[in-house]
């Protein structure tokens, strides 16, 4: 797992070169007669961290869930890396590279760290060279290995994760994420259901990232995160697309009035 | 939750909480490690060793328990009811439940039984046995997997699923069989599930599998037996399954859907698939305790296992396995069958009411239950 990092900073390097991590083109969809998305296109470059902010019902994790194919779109395409991307399950989309940390985290709380990590694709060792059993030191190995690269500390890495704190276990997310390569990670909330201090945990994580080049879509209703980890900032209302920003050239008021629609901008 | 405007986080909280249909914690997450919290951590944990000690210290002082015979002989009897709650234990471990264990496995008995019979009595006993066995594993397999399908397909309960089937599994074992018994008699049958490995008689010496030959009468009683077969296949599958659970890619799956199912699913496992073998599983298990049965008894019978059913269950939540799924060992299904043995067998020779049994069985459950619960509480 070494050098991961690296890789993506070289490909920062290179980014005006190359097409944008992820990009969608005139995606929509229907829930009988609501349209939920409407002919939203965005784009996603290599090391950028793109903020997605909406009030409810904009269309916010519907648009999420397009990219992260739970829902397949009624109309307009996704684009990874440049190349046409059909992603008609989860897991087409975890196999594209695109990670997804879910506000519920999706861990399994009776296992450890290290069996989060690995949930799906444990390392397998063959005992007597005859039967395949899971590698469980090697595992916990490299698990560690990756909370130490993020510079993650938790109790203990065979501890259930239950016993861990909500930031925790949003770190173990995170470093899943990390360990598989991800070319893209999308956070829908992830600090919601954290207390303040380990809210600021978790966006230390995200700055991380961040430096180390990993593009990132972030959810949050925080717009002070938002700012503070934001490269451009994209207002999502009743469905459509009605400011694609630069987080320095924008202020707060001003995203707040796009989201809830009573601004007389040309958008 | 489309229609609320809510902009403060915590309503929000509670929303997307109802909105996924999952609880979410919330508030502080600073964890209290005091001195009480871990005691009852280790508690929770260790309790049922402590209690299997102090069961048998308890019964230690009755006049023949603490001997080889007792303990052997109640190690083999128990032998199917172990069996049942190893693929009891899988079950389980997903957070569901097989009711119908006791009654696919009378079932076994009763066709691998009716099967054997169609062989002569000069039969090559291999064969016999061979058909026997195949025939009681293919009817416990065709059970456990329309429980699978049921449950994994067509999303009905487990609870629901498998007592259908302990209905369909009881009315063909008494259709087949007709209500009594179906004898097997070929000859030297029953050897395989009562005879042992060690035979010592102190002036010929020592056999193994067979008594030394030419014993009659009183030599007979001087010979001392060692390791029922029964004890040997029950510890062949209890290793097998150990690790299958906790060595093997399956094993770590069975966990997983227990834990959180969606977290499974969302990480690429494939939870029917797995849900649908853990009850093939069980049915399996079931299959091979009720032929251990034939094979014990010379015979099957509808009703073998009926007693077995429920005490599957009670083994496994004694063991320390969680009815809500993703806790459980096949070292803790161990000790649990073990109480339950004991209990009935101390009583027995104490000279308790044999009726007791289900009581002291059914006070168990309820405690293992409780410090389960208590157990959770203090985790959050």
């Amino acid at each position: 797992m070494k050098g991961f990092a690296s890789n993506i900073v070289e490909k920062t390097e290179l980014k005006k070169a190359t097409p944008p991590v992820l990009e969608c083109v005139g995606l929509t969809k229907h829930f009988g007669g609501l349209v939920a998305v409407n002919r939203v296109s965005l784009s996603v470059n290599q090391g950028e961290v793109l903020g997605l902010v909406g009030d409810n019902g904009a269309g916010k994790s519907t648009l999420i869930q397009m990219i992260s194919g739970v829902y397949a779109p009624d109309e307009g395409q996704i684009f990874i890396n440049g190349e046409i991307a059909k992603l008609s399950s989860p897991m087409d989309a975890r196999n594209a590279g695109i990670e997804t940390i879910y506000q519920d985290l999706a861990l399994a709380t009776n296992l450890n760290a290290a069996d989060n990590i690995f949930l799906g694709r444990e390392l397998i060792i063959k005992k007597l060279g005859l039967l395949p059993a899971i590698d469980k030191k090697q595992m916990q190995t490299q698990a560690k290995s990756v909370l130490k690269e993020l510079d993650i500390t938790i109790p203990g890495i065979s501890r259930p994760i239950r016993e861990l704190s909500g930031g925790q276990r949003q770190a173990v997310a995170i470093s899943r994420s990390i360990y598989w390569q991800a070319k893209l990670l999308i956070m829908d909330e992830p600090t919601a259901a954290l207390g303040v201090p380990e809210q600021r945990k978790v966006y230390e994580l995200v700055r991380n990232l961040k430096d180390r080049g990993m593009p990132i879509i972030i959810i949050s209703h925080n717009m002070r995160d938002i700012f503070a980890i934001a490269d451009r900032i994209i207002v999502l209302r009743r469905g459509v697309k009605v400011a694609d920003v630069d987080a320095n050239a924008t202020n707060d008021k001003e995203i707040v009035s796009f989201m809830v629609g009573n601004n007389n901008g040309d958008l | 939750m489309k229609i609320f405007k809510l902009k403060q986080k915590t309503q929000s909280i509670k929303m997307d909480a109802l909105d996924g249909g999952e609880e979410l914690e919330s508030g502080s997450f600073e964890k209290k490690n005091n001195f009480a919290t871990k005691t009852l951590l280790l508690v929770g944990k260790y309790w049922v060793f402590v209690f299997f000690i102090l069961l048998l210290t308890g019964f230690s002082t009755a006049k023949g328990f603490l001997s080889l015979n007792n303990f052997q002989a109640v190690l083999a009897n128990n032998a199917m009811l172990l069996v049942l709650a190893i693929g009891q234990t899988f079950v389980i471990i997903t957070g569901g439940i097989d009711l119908s264990t006791g009654w696919v496995m009378g079932l076994a008995s009763v066709v691998a039984s009716i099967i054997m019979r169609q062989f002569p009595i000069e039969s090559n006993l291999a064969l016999v046995i061979f058909c026997g066995f195949s025939t009681a594993v293919v009817v416990g397999l065709i059970a456990g997997a329309v429980n699978g399908m049921v449950i994994s397909q067509l999303k009905v309960p487990p609870f629901i699923a498998t007592l259908g089937m302990y209905g369909i599994a009881r009315g063909f074992g008494y259709i087949l069989s007709g209500g009594p018994p179906v004898s097997v008699n070929h000859p030297g049958i029953g050897h395989f599930a009562n005879g042992y490995l060690i035979y010592i008689h102190p002036s010929v010496g020592f056999s193994l599998f067979t008594l030394p030959e030419g014993l009659t009468g009183m030599d007979l009683r001087q010979t001392t037996t060692l390791i029922p077969f029964l004890i040997i296949y029950f510890v062949i599958i209890l290793v097998v399954s150990h690790w299958l659970l906790s060595k093997a890619r399956f094993g770590q799956h069975v966990y997983a859907v227990g834990g959180n199912i969606r977290a499974a699913l969302r990480a690429g496992i494939p939870v029917n698939s797995i849900l649908k073998k853990v009850y093939i599983l069980s049915g399996i298990m079931a299959g091979i305790a009720g032929f251990l049965y034939v094979m014990r008894y010379s015979g099957g019978v509808a009703a073998a296992g009926d007693a077995l059913n429920l005490n599957s269950v009670a083994a496994v939540v004694v063991g320390g396995a969680s009815l809500m799924g993703g806790e459980g060992t096949l070292i803790g299904t161990l000790i649990g069958t073990l109480i339950i043995a004991f209990i009935q067998n101390g009583l027995i020779i104490v000279g308790v009411d044999p009726f007791y049994q289900y009581v002291a069985v059914g006070v168990i459950i309820i405690i293992a239950v409780l410090i389960d619960q208590l157990k959770k509480q203090v985790v959050k």
